[in-house]
């Protein structure tokens, strides 16, 4: 791979560059509702509430991983914060300047600066133009002359992204999947971009190919200090190329944290089933299968999302706080922000309320005895150890569950980083 | 499923609307742009000044235009009486107007011309849907095959063929050189059904080869699109014997797209098959129309004009209602 | 009237009467080529494998390995939705029960489809009719097979979907697929493909088209009616986890061919072919720490059209250039075993590869 990837070919006049590390991209309080029309008169009857208040913030030079299943907003997200959709609520900050609400021409100076690449390599490319028209199309639209001229440049980004220069002229039916999820990169990286959002990138691609294009933007991302958010809901995928990670469900952000902390200790039960739930590509694993969370039923519909915490219907420990006040998103640890009353290898946020609602109930019977006793142990221990409130009262319902257990197999296996 | 039952009604109700305004702008006001005076223009032949007065009190043509909007709609469910002095013509409903050449209400004219359009259009539908999706599922079936080429060619040459072509070639073959087949020169209710059937059998037959054709080639295109599904790949896995897979799982998702073109051509048909009408001298709408244009039967015109557009809205709706019947989908969208 | 289900000629060697097999499900020297305007596609180039009931099998390769055609193959699918005179060749011997279906009267494998063997299949959307109710494409299923009234079939889909686990299955039986959700529709699926006891489930990418969380609980329940049902069950999928919790053998496919074949932790822990390095590799894993870089295969899949001569994974392998012994490249590796119940086709030796492995490879997963 071309290592002169950096080279200035382009002549983009820069505004002011934010240090690495500072804050890129701000979002506050996004918010995007989708009409439903319903009847005779098509009034509005509802609406699906894709993304109801998100708030973060994607710092210069690193990954934000994005994860969850599908209708939790996450897609919608990516085309809120790159303006390909307009929100209903909130504001939209890159580089510190609002660009919530700017118009077609004002936002194209910014198109520069933002790119998006697509999940479909086959309908994201126009099949009747050249790869090089393709690449080259971002400087025709920005009227932009590389130096060198439209044709080198559009060559040099080819090969930085693997590709066959010379393969300038041809169409892209005639490249394979991940070539063309090659060439929907460079048309990305096309005007230096600051940041790239990248929705679901190698999910259509073929294992093999998919760690291609994972260690493709990976490089890119080093030589060309490129900020991106990933949005896919592979979550070994998003593990692995994320400095920092946001789950999402119905529309918010449950758990936003830096990926060990994330992936070590999550805190939202949400994020704990997730992980639980992704098959583990060992067979030995599989006699371990108590370490699985099995969550009830399909995610609700965005339309009309649960009351309180949005979470609280699938939740084994959703409890009558859960289901009337919606947990507020807060840094419980330094770096690991959750939204949740009865966090997981945490400090219950509401001791008193210890009554499992109905739903919990049945949720716990899916879950396996050995989560549900580990997670109460840790959490009634760092309860005490934090707080010195009484770890029994919080522990008391899960732990019962555990002990009532019928059969409390012995686990041999060391519960290892999930 | 009644919320779109409802917004599908109210859609013909202002399809039916525009269609009204329409023709009445077409009828009324263009030729009153043009500077045409319209009186003369409904006269028909040979009239004096003063009929021509008379005819536009009658008509009410010296009324402000949306009063005149006004009766020409409400006539269609009210009837209307046309009153000039003591010159007085009741035009019962649903009054499509009053031609001042048979001084007769156009309806009566439509009534008489109906039966004979709709027994083309009902004779000439069965036949063509029959054959029609016969051969387009067989081609699909045989798909490259030499039947499937021939098919398709043959459909090719219908869809071309013109039906005045068609229609003499046919007439010229079985009635004048085979005399296999009688005509009449006229239809009435009448006559009995062996007549009608007799009468009828070309025209049937050669509309619906035009017909057949389109079908055929629309028929094969949407079976080959739906045996690619995976539902149909279901149906066998399930162990289900070809028939039935063709006929119950395959056949019943491609009539959709066939039952919207159907509706569209019936409704077209039933507003008179103009071409076959006059190539075999039948007394249908068409036939009215082109008699009526002939005579410059104003209201005449504007009468099957309307009528057309009417069923061709009507058969939007059943069309629209049939589509809930067949895909569960739709009854809740 | 053209009957579908019919194999087309027959390509290479004539099937040579040999014995039935003892297993359960028995393939040899399967081939399934299909002709086309560019040239004949061997989607399935020799393919040999048993099954036992009780057991799962796991295919595993990348899209365009064969895989999905292999299924379609067993089932006598393969050339359902193909009309006209370009027909599907195929050829070997499938051996399900003592029977050959390849051999065997059309009309008799139309009557074990459904009954003896049965398929799930990647998106319960497009897989079920969307005009018709869950219950009527169950009982439709049932009733083809069993000479019942519609009343007792029906009451047979409502217990079904009650063992799938969909709540209130005797109102949900008469809602339509489009009604469900996605992880709810695949559940109907299975029940549907239950419905008639088979002894053989072939599953095809069951959960691609899942959620996590549901795939999660869809895993689950075939684990469990396996159990119960105690049928053979293929799994095909392009997810090594999937594969890792289902299955009891693992057959890896690349290029139309077994690449290698064995029992799931052989397959896991001691590889012995480079795509199944290459695709272990390729996985981002949650289950270790996180690794510094994927170790990807270079290159894309072959066409099957111009399969290479020679190993097809050669152009891709990073060890095309150790150093074989008599072996010329245009030679095609044959399966070998390399443990017990364990083949690779590699012409790399045993020693060669294992070296490899431990050395090269283990470390960096």
């Amino acid at each position: 791979m071309s290592g002169a990837a950096q080279s200035d070919g382009a002549t983009l006049t820069k505004t002011k560059d934010v240090a690495p590390g500072e804050v890129l991209l701000k979002v506050t309080g996004l918010q995007k509702h989708f009409p439903i029309r319903k009847g005779l008169l098509q009034r509005q009857a509802g609406a699906v509430r894709a993304v109801d208040g998100l708030d973060f913030e994607v710092r210069s030079g690193e990954t934000l991983g994005v994860v969850g299943e599908s209708g939790c907003g996450k897609s919608t997200m990516g085309r809120l914060i790159t303006r390909l959709l307009e929100p209903t609520a909130g504001t939209v900050e890159f580089e510190g300047r609002d660009i919530t609400h700017l118009g077609v021409s004002a936002m194209r100076p910014l198109r520069r600066d933002v790119q998006m690449i697509f999940q479909d390599p086959y309908s994201s490319l126009n099949p009747r133009h050249t790869i090089g028209t393709i690449v080259g199309a971002p400087f025709k639209l920005q009227g932009v002359t590389p130096e060198g001229g439209v044709k080198k440049e559009v060559q040099r980004l080819l090969s930085v992204v693997g590709l066959n220069p010379e393969h300038y002229n041809r169409y892209p039916h005639e490249f394979s999947g991940g070539q063309r999820q090659r060439i929907g990169i460079a048309r990305a990286l096309a005007l230096n971009p600051k940041l790239v959002v990248a929705d679901e990138p190698v999910s259509a691609l073929d294992v093999s190919i998919q760690a291609q294009v994972v260690n493709l933007l990976d490089d890119l991302q080093e030589e060309l200090g490129l900020t991106y958010v990933i949005i896919a809901h592979d979550l070994s995928v998003v593990r692995h190329v994320s400095d920092r990670i946001a789950v999402m469900y119905l529309g918010k952000i449950v758990e936003l944290a830096d990926r060990d902390s994330l992936y070590k200790a999550p805190m939202h039960p949400y994020t704990k089933a997730l992980m639980s739930a992704v098959p583990i590509p060992d067979p030995r694993r599989r006699t371990a299968k108590s370490e699985r969370i099995l969550l009830k039923g399909d995610v609700p519909s965005p339309i009309a999302p649960p009351s309180g915490c949005r979470f609280h219907t699938r939740c084994w420990k959703a409890t009558e706080t859960c289901r009337t006040t919606e947990p507020p998103l807060l840094e419980l640890k330094p770096g690991q922000r959750v939204a949740c009353h009865h966090p997981e290898n945490f400090e219950d946020q509401a001791p008193q309320d210890t009554v499992l609602l109905t739903a919990a109930k049945e949720a716990a019977e899916l879950v396996a005895d050995e989560v549900l006793a580990e997670s109460a142990e840790t959490s009634a221990a760092l309860a005490a150890e934090t707080s010195g409130t009484e770890p029994e009262e919080t522990a008391e319902p899960v732990t019962k569950k555990a002990e009532t257990a019928p059969e409390p197999e012995p686990e041999p296996d060391e519960p290892d980083d999930k | 499923m009644l919320a779109y039952l409802i917004r599908r009604l109210l859609a013909v109700v202002i399809m039916v609307l525009v269609v009204l305004l329409a023709t009445f702008t077409v009828f009324y006001m263009l030729p009153k742009w043009a500077g045409q005076d319209i009186a003369v223009l409904f006269a028909g032949k040979a009239t004096g000044a003063e009929q021509v007065e008379g005819i536009r009190t009658k008509l009410g043509l010296d009324e402000p235009l949306l009063v005149q909007f006004w009766e020409f709609v409400k006539a269609i469910p009210m009837g209307r009486t046309f009153a000039n002095g003591d010159d007085v013509t009741e035009c019962p409903a649903p009054c499509f107007g009053y031609s001042f050449v048979t001084e007769e209400p156009v309806w009566d004219t439509l009534k008489d011309a109906l039966p004979v359009t709709l027994a083309l259009a009902a004779g000439a539908c069965v036949l063509w849907l029959a054959a029609g999706v016969a051969t387009g599922v067989v081609s699909a079936l045989k798909r490259g095959s030499v039947w499937d080429r021939g098919a398709m060619i043959a459909a090719l040459g219908g869809v071309s063929l013109p039906i005045f072509f068609t229609g003499m070639v046919a007439m010229g073959i079985f009635v004048h050189s085979l005399g296999w087949v009688h005509i009449e020169d006229s239809l009435s209710t009448d006559d009995s059904i062996g007549v009608w059937f007799e009468t009828l059998l070309l025209p049937w037959i050669v509309l619906a080869l035009l017909n057949a054709a389109m079908y055929a080639r629309l028929t094969r295109a949407t079976m080959l699109d739906v045996l690619g599904e995976d539902y149909i790949r279901t149906a066998r896995a399930k162990g289900l014997g070809e028939r039935v897979v063709i006929t119950r799982h395959a056949l019943r998702s491609a009539m959709t797209p066939i039952l919207t073109v159907f509706g569209l051509d019936i409704g077209v048909l039933l507003g008179g098959a103009v071409l076959t009408e006059s190539t075999f001298n039948l007394p249908g709408l068409g036939l009215a129309a082109v008699q009526a244009i002939n005579s410059k039967d104003l209201p005449v015109i504007l009468g099957v004009t309307l009528f057309a557009a009417l069923a061709i809205a009507v058969a939007n709706l059943v069309v629209d209602l049939l589509y809930a019947v067949i895909d569960p989908r739709v009854r809740l969208g | 009237m053209t009957e579908l289900s019919k194999t087309g000629a027959a390509v290479g060697e004539p099937v040579a009467a040999s014995p039935a097999p003892t297993a359960f499900l028995e393939v040899r020297d399967l081939r399934v080529h299909f002709p086309t305007d560019d040239g004949l596609v061997k989607s399935v180039d020799g393919l040999s494998f048993s099954l036992e009931k009780g057991k799962t099998l796991g295919i595993v390769g990348e899209s365009g390995s064969g895989k999905s055609v292999t299924s379609l193959g067993i089932m006598g699918l393969h050339t359902a939705g193909q009309y006209g005179r370009r027909k599907a060749q195929i050829s070997g011997e499938i051996w399900l029960d003592g029977t050959e279906l390849l051999s065997a009267d059309p009309d008799h494998v139309r009557r074990l489809r459904g009954r003896e063997m049965a398929m799930i299949f990647q998106d319960p959307l497009s897989a079920l009719h969307p005009y018709y109710t869950i219950g009527q494409q169950i009982v439709e299923a049932y009733r083809t097979h069993h000479d019942v009234d519609k009343k007792t079939a029906k009451r047979r889909a409502v217990e079904m979907l009650d063992r799938v686990g969909i709540p209130q299955p005797d109102k949900r039986v008469d809602s339509y697929p489009h009604e469900f959700s996605g992880g709810m529709r695949q559940r109907a699926m299975i029940a549907m493909s239950l419905v008639n006891n088979p002894e053989l489930l072939i599953a095809d990418e069951p959960t691609t088209a899942l959620d996590v969380t549901v795939q999660a609980q869809i895993l689950d329940l075939i684990r469990d009616l396996q159990k119960e049902f105690g049928s053979a069950v293929i799994v095909i999928t392009h997810d090594l986890g999937v594969v890792a919790e289902l299955s009891d053998d693992i057959l890896v496919m690349y290029g139309g061919r077994c690449v290698e074949r064995g029992p799931a932790e052989e397959v896991f822990y001691e590889p012995r072919h480079p795509y199944t390095w290459g695709l272990l590799g390729s996985m981002p894993r949650l289950d270790r720490d996180q690794q510094e870089r994927l170790i990807p295969v270079k290159g894309s899949p072959p066409s099957l059209i111009n399969v290479p001569s020679g190993c097809a994974f050669n152009p891709r392998c990073p060890y095309a250039d150790v150093p074989k012994d008599n072996i010329t490249r245009t030679v095609r590796p044959e399966l070998t075993e390399v443990g017990s119940r364990h083949w690779a086709a590699c012409h790399m030796t045993q020693e060669q590869r294992e070296r490899i492995w431990t050395e090269e490879i283990a470390p960096k997963l």
